[in-house]
């Protein structure tokens, strides 16, 4: 019996890992549904872009105040991970506080778990002050009612009770030393968790072992519980950050790419020599002929679709976008989610039907993103260059025009004018393109 | 002092045998547009003085097929894209001065992968080159003491990270360059980008270009100074609205070049 604890350590340790596993299986599933891209090049470039943005969070501090917020729950989350370690070899070994003969390297990096837990605490309160007494605008937008905001909630309640138990198992953990209890190695520092004695005053050492080892449990449990969440939250960009800024555009923003679809077509019209009956490229190599840009999220390439995954819906770009700064219903942030969204859907129709898509007669566009929507876009990339992760919106708008203009003709009328224009004469305007150097005879 | 403007053609220095050192390209706005004609011809007088090497397609030149490409025809795109291709390597251009960044963004990097590869600046880093090597002088005089605020167009700001050759400029006036609240990589748009130049722009509670003019007005400027056509009539449109058209101007760098130099 007395290896009990362990044998439901190791169960729940395993539980909370075959689960994750199952997780990131299934999301790599739905990333790998979009068509593929060759990232491959400039790795050094790319490297470089995921130590600075990702690890270096250079791009949140754009906005100082949530940005240096942000980097004390980030430092604080990778710091005291390794505080889980000991946690995870105790809780197989059934040691306590394994790492203690490290002796004052150890005092000092419990020491600093503590003030990062505080500071932890104090930035989560922040957080939850900003969305939820001051409202700040970017938080209640329409496309963040109902589960958004939840989320957003739940993730701060979550990391609040997490940094809260953590400091009352060692609030506990020193008043056993101080008592001299069996098993309670005299180890560690407590800046922050010795103030919380108050509360231990007067409890006998059970009792307080009672405390320590509840407050233990709890918080591996919820370290376990909060892995899990990540998939069905916005918290995923914790993972994702990483590889998304990595995999993300270089290159000037304003480079968008030419669908080589399209110039094999063109080149085939320009050429007089082509024989317009020899095979086509795509049919040579038996792959369905692709359609022109997106109306699914199995049209668009799986840095797209990571983007969508790794979106945490903080509304920067929404918040640069200068449709939605003057009322129109475009929003960036929603464009991700919403394609998060469909993509979530698509993925559980395979789970459903064991691994086959059935037809669900809905696509992303118009039963998520409306017409209106992809139209109000002026391409400026503000959204592009607020997201502190490298998203790219503006790429899934584009394609999603593509597919209105060349699948479905379904530019707006003024729009259709403009390309006939260029077709006809050369300029977007109908000019005839014979007088465009009459500019240099008029005074 | 108007004097006449040589605008030489390729086709002319070609059958003379010539070769220019870079090639002017205009643009649908700078063509046809009469605002944006004013800037055409406010560059080519500075390239006049200047004696520069230059030539424009004229007839042969045709939209770069920004809008096409924004509005999501990339097959119009690729078409407008392949036959200028055609027309610019067949004169063996190597260089190219715009004074749109619509097609100074098109033209430097959508074109390389389809066989145009040429050296693409935009009129504001070639006046910065023209400054640098003597070519000009710039005598501020005119613009001493001015409020001058430069409104970066999305795609010559964050689109191709240039924001300092147009300040250069302006700071060479011996204007005081006052920044709005967005500017620079956080840039407001004007509203024109994405091919809504020509479009009705969709429901919300008001218009960009009013958005960004406000902003503008704030700095309290004697001139708005732009570096894009289409930016120029949004913002010249978003005065108007503010009836402010008889305090503040609208003007492209150039124009502001050309105007200190009294060209």
């Amino acid at each position: 019996m007395q290896y009990l604890p362990n044998i439901l350590f190791v169960a729940a340790l395993m539980a909370g890992i075959g689960f994750f596993i199952r997780n990131v299986k299934k999301l790599a599933r739905n990333i790998k549904l979009g068509k593929k891209v060759d990232v491959t090049d400039n790795t050094s470039i790319r490297w470089r872009n995921m130590f600075k943005i990702a690890l270096g969070q250079t791009k949140m501090v754009v906005r100082p105040i949530s940005g240096l917020l942000h980097i004390i729950v980030y430092l604080g989350f990778i710091i005291i991970n390794i505080e889980v370690l000991e946690i995870i070899i105790d809780g197989i070994l059934g040691t306590h506080r394994v790492f203690s003969p490290l002796g004052s390297a150890y005092n000092f990096l419990i020491a600093s778990f503590e003030i990062f837990a505080l500071l932890v605490i104090i930035a989560v309160i922040i957080f939850w002050v900003r969305r939820n007494l001051i409202r700040l605008g970017r938080f209640i937008k329409p496309e963040m009612k109902g589960w958004p905001k939840t989320d957003a909630n739940w993730i701060l309640y979550i990391e609040l009770i997490l940094m809260v138990l953590f400091l009352t198992m060692n609030g506990a953990d020193y008043q056993l030393q101080q008592m001299d209890a069996t098993h309670y190695t005299k180890a560690g520092a407590f800046p922050i968790s010795q103030f919380l004695a108050p509360f231990f005053n007067g409890m006998s050492i059970p009792s307080l072992i009672l405390v320590e080892r509840s407050a233990w449990w709890l918080h591996i449990l919820g370290i376990l519980f909060f892995l899990n969440y990540l998939y069905y939250s916005k918290h995923l960009h914790i993972l994702l950050a990483f590889p998304n800024t990595y995999f993300g555009k270089l290159g000037p923003k304003g480079k968008f790419n030419n669908l080589e679809s399209v110039t094999r077509e063109v080149r085939l019209m320009m050429d007089p020599s082509a024989d317009p009956y020899t095979a086509t490229p795509e049919a040579e190599n038996g792959e369905e002929v692709s359609k022109f840009g997106a109306s699914d999220v199995k049209d668009l390439t799986w840095v797209q679709l990571l983007n969508a995954y790794t979106c945490t819906e903080c509304g920067r770009c929404t918040n640069e976008c200068p449709a939605n700064q003057t009322g129109k219903k475009l929003s960036p942030r929603k464009i991700m989610m919403d394609t998060r969204d469909r993509l979530e859907e698509v993925g559980n129709n395979l789970d459903i039907n064991k691994g086959i898509f059935k037809d669900d007669g809905k696509q992303l566009l118009d039963d998520y993103i409306t017409r209106e929507e992809l139209w109000a876009c002026t391409s400026c990339n503000a959204c592009v260059e607020a997201c502190p992760v490298s998203i790219d919106p503006l790429s899934i708008i584009m394609d999603m025009r593509q597919y209105l203009v060349m699948e479905q003709s379904a530019a707006p009328s003024e729009l259709n004018n403009m390309m006939g224009n260029i077709e006809n004469n050369g300029a977007p305007w109908p000019f005839n393109q014979m007088d465009r150097l009459n500019w240099a005879k008029e005074n | 002092m108007e004097s006449e403007l040589k605008v030489p053609t390729m086709a002319e220095l070609s059958a003379a045998g010539q070769q220019p050192e870079v090639l002017f390209w205009v643009g649908c706005a700078g063509s046809f547009d009469d605002r944006a004609k004013r800037i055409t011809k406010a560059f080519v007088k500075i390239l006049n003085r200047a004696k520069v090497s230059f030539a424009v397609l004229g007839t042969e030149e045709s939209c770069s097929g920004d809008p096409a490409k924004r509005a999501g025809n990339e097959f119009l795109f690729q078409m407008q894209a392949v036959s200028n291709i055609e027309v610019l390597n067949a004169y063996e251009i190597k260089k190219v001065v715009t004074a749109c960044p619509h097609c100074f963004n098109t033209m430097r990097n959508e074109y390389p992968d389809l066989g145009g590869k040429y050296e693409v600046m935009h009129h504001t880093q070639f006046l910065g080159q023209l400054v640098e090597e003597g070519k000009i002088t710039l005598e501020g005089g005119k613009f001493k003491g001015k409020r001058i605020t430069y409104h970066d167009p999305c795609y010559l700001g964050r689109a191709n990270n240039v924001y300092e050759a147009p300040r250069d400029l302006i700071k060479k006036l011996d204007a005081e360059l006052v920044e709005m609240k967005n500017c620079k990589k956080k840039g407001l748009c004007c509203g024109a980008g994405g091919a809504q130049m020509f479009k009705e722009p969709e429901r919300g509670d008001k218009d960009v270009n009013i958005e960004r003019t406000e902003q503008a007005l704030e700095t309290k400027p004697d001139i708005i100074a732009a570096a894009c056509p289409f930016c120029n009539t949004m913002m010249t449109d978003g005065i108007k609205n503010k009836e402010k058209e008889a305090i503040i101007t609208v003007q492209d760098i150039a124009e502001l070049i050309a105007n200190a130099e009294e060209l």
